[in-house]
């Protein structure tokens, strides 16, 4: 009998949608190795600086082994030789809409990404396969000094401050993923908030993979300067491909003295993706770096988005919500290294799982000898919606100072039979009360969003109930 | 003839192996109001839960009709929207949902391919009914029982009766725990809720209440079975003489 996807899990993903691939401007050959590596970055025109930072990276790959502790049988499922490190559909970057390819221009429609960008946003980058094919940013950011582009333009406009900040929070060697991205990246935001400058619109980037068994490889940098705020929102959608696609990015914050940075990310990747991204922020003293992280797609995400916080007073915060259905592994968490003294932590994180679907919570919490005056809160609450599925929690914590204030609490608990007839008794279906119950549930991360967003999620809840109750 | 509103004919509740009630005759009338009186673990509020559809609550033997229909084939919220409303003795926590938030889908559930409920006539409803509960009106911004008193409970539970407007009401012991200025506004509240359109079955251990809701009919339960029925005298008799007299009566028989 043949393999096929399930219908259902098809015929609720409303962005499994895909273009042809025939007209692309350029497609690698399948594989990764050095060749590739080098194809890129001449392609790119890049300094040799660069194009020796990839093919060291490449090299790191090829000797790293996957992290002995994570979902192997999963990882497994993922061919290297059987994936496009490389594809660029269009030779063109919009400045408008106009500029996009008809049929490109057609998917980010169907995604609603120029009627977001005209509604409430500051700034947007799509990016379709390997490239940014959409940039731009408001007027009035652009005079305040602000620059805002994909990646490969920060580095070929702005090299010097791509030089000093690029691969300094999160090495090549952070992990063998880390490695592939910075072997073969491309595209991603790059963002440079001047001093004191306040962004009060969110940017947004906006990434599409359209091929099938696709590597999509962005690259992440966001520096804020003294006494500056920026809000980075990121979406992401895939169409419904039989074979896996590969998203591994690097995504790397520079909070200094008295900076702001929140970065939100609503991951609703097809059920064929693995989604293995490596986040991590560096906080300087008195910076507030916050990571809003919801994961509602992919079939294996591993994340956990980080901070450092290095100077005194800098504060951390991650409130996530993950969500897995039958087939999906979310293993998601946070790391928070107290480096300075009264420093402050926060995690809050918060899952569902149902139909046999799988999430995992993995944190650390380290503290630095010396580093008094620390106060870290951590939070996990796991959501069961039958006897199939299953929530893992490991919290580590690392304490080496005594005057800390650290808590901790953890709770898995099912969707009550007593709440959910209680909430049926007032006329609601079990589909209407059970999205209400994990609606509520998720309700202190969907606030935290705009209000678009926020909408979207809980319509997004709403489809995942009806997929399988009853 | 009398227009019925809920009929239970040689109604028996099991929960898992254990029958708890043991065959139960009851009719209710429209425009009335129905007193059961029990002692503690007599079977009342699983009869409550079993009437409204509680899934651990199984009526396995007997009809159960609410306006002629076998309600025994109806889910909870079939039975909600046809008309039933159960005040819990312990309602649930659904955190994260607002009181207003839940009030709305609850009354959505209601307007379905009706005319939409105007957000004006929404706030009118909800602002009245916690008025005459006299209820903070912070209350609609809080989540749906959590973190409430068991005071703030009831009221809830009474707050979504008057806003929802069912033709029945079964309140379980939602007097109990109450001190008298409470005990006043809920009754107040029955009151208000009280109209020849309505019936109330009001489940309660204790007289008390029934000096500010006059019953128009009180049955006894004793162990999963009721054993008197009468007026309003019955609940009199039942303060001064307790249930003792009952329980022996079936004990001999």
């Amino acid at each position: 009998m043949a393999v096929k996807q399930p219908e259902l899990v098809d015929k609720d993903y409303r962005y499994g949608f895909h273009d042809q691939t025939a007209s692309y401007a350029f497609k690698a050959r399948k594989g990764i190795d050095h060749d590739i590596v080098e194809q890129i970055s001449v392609m790119k025109n890049e300094p040799l600086w660069m194009r020796e930072f990839r093919h060291k990276s490449l090299d790191i790959f090829f000797a790293k082994q996957m992290p002995p502790w994570a979902n192997l049988d999963l990882l497994g499922e993922i061919h290297f030789d059987d994936i496009y490190y490389y594809m660029r559909a269009s030779d063109v970057e919009g400045k408008t809409w106009e500029e996009v390819p008809e049929d490109i221009k057609r998917t980010f429609d169907r995604l609603g990404i120029p009627e977001a960008e005209r509604k409430f946003l500051g700034g947007v980058t799509a990016q379709y396969d390997s490239e940014v094919v959409y940039h731009s940013i408001r007027k009035d950011l652009e005079d305040q000094g602000v620059f805002f582009s994909d990646m490969d333009t920060g580095l070929r406009e702005h090299e010097d401050i791509v030089r000093e900040h690029f691969a300094t929070v999160i090495p090549p060697a952070d992990n063998k993923f880390s490695a592939l991205n910075s072997a073969v990246w491309s595209g991603g935001s790059f963002i440079w908030v001047p001093p004191g400058v306040h962004i009060s619109v969110p940017l947004q980037a906006y990434f599409r993979i359209n091929a099938e068994s696709m590597g999509q490889f962005e690259r992440t940098l966001i520096i804020a300067e003294p006494g500056s705020f920026v809000h980075y929102i990121e979406g992401c959608t895939a169409p419904t491909y039989s074979s896996n696609s590969l998203h591994s990015a690097v995504v790397e914050l520079i909070a200094k003295e008295g900076a702001h940075i929140r970065y939100t990310t609503i991951q609703n990747w097809y059920k064929n993706i693995f989604n293995l991204v490596t986040k991590r922020a560096i906080a300087q003293k008195n910076a507030h770096v916050e990571w809003v992280d919801g994961n509602i797609g992919s079939k294996l995400t591993m994340k956990y988005p980080s901070v450092y916080l290095m100077g005194e007073g800098a504060k951390g915060e991650v409130l996530s919500i993950a969500y897995a259905a039958n087939g999906q592994h979310q293993d998601a968490g946070s790391k928070m290294v107290h480096a300075a003294p009264n420093t402050t932590s926060i995690i809050t994180s918060k899952s569902v799982s149902k139909g046999g679907g799988r999430t995992t919570y993995r944190g650390l919490v380290k503290v630095y000898e010396g580093c008094d005056g620390v106060k870290s809160n951590v939070r996990c609450d796991a959501l069961l919606m039958d006897a199939e599925s299953r929530s893992d929690t490991y919290p580590t914590m690392e304490i080496d100072a005594k005057d800390v204030r650290i808590e901790h609490e953890a709770t898995v608990s099912k969707v009550g039979e007593e709440q959910l007839f209680y909430v049926m008794s007032r006329g609601l279906t079990e589909v209407e009360a059970t999205t209400m119950i994990v609606n509520g549930f998720f309700e202190p991360f969907v606030k935290e969003l705009p209000m678009e967003y926020a909408v979207e999620l809980n319509r997004l809840i709403a489809l995942e109930m009806e997929g399988s109750v009853g | 003839m009398a227009d019925l509103i809920l009929e239970l004919k040689d109604v028996h509740v099991s929960v898992g192996e254990t029958e708890i009630i043991r065959g139960i005759d009851l009719t209710i009338e429209r425009g009335t109001v129905h007193a059961l009186m029990g002692p503690n673990g007599s079977g009342k509020s699983s009869l409550s839960l079993a009437l409204m559809g509680h899934p651990k609550y199984r009526v396995t033997r007997g009809e159960a009709r609410f306006e002629g229909r076998n309600i025994l084939e109806m889910s909870p919220n079939e039975r909600s929207l046809a008309g039933m409303f159960l005040c819990f003795q312990y309602p649930s926590a659904v955190p994260g949902v607002s009181v207003a938030n839940f009030m709305r889908n609850t009354l959505m559930a209601r307007h379905k391919g009706a005319a939409p409920l105007t957000p004006a006539k929404f706030k009118s409803l909800l602002d009245d009914a916690t008025k005459r509960l006299k209820m903070d009106p912070a209350v609609l911004g809080r989540y749906v029982n959590d973190g409430f008193s068991g005071g703030e409970k009831k009221r809830l539970e009474m707050m979504q009766m008057l806003v929802l407007k069912p033709t029945l009401a079964i309140l379980d012991e939602t007097d109990s725990g109450l001190d008298i200025d409470a005990l006043k506004v809920i009754a107040a509240g029955i009151e208000a809720y009280r109209s020849p359109e309505h019936a109330v079955l009001l489940i309660t251990h204790y007289q008390r209440i029934l000096n500010y809701v006059k019953p128009d009919v009180v049955h006894v339960l004793v162990k999963g079975q009721i054993v008197q029925e009468g007026g309003f005298e019955l609940a009199e008799r039942l303060e001064s003489g307790g249930y003792d007299p009952f329980t022996k009566d079936l004990v001999e028989a």
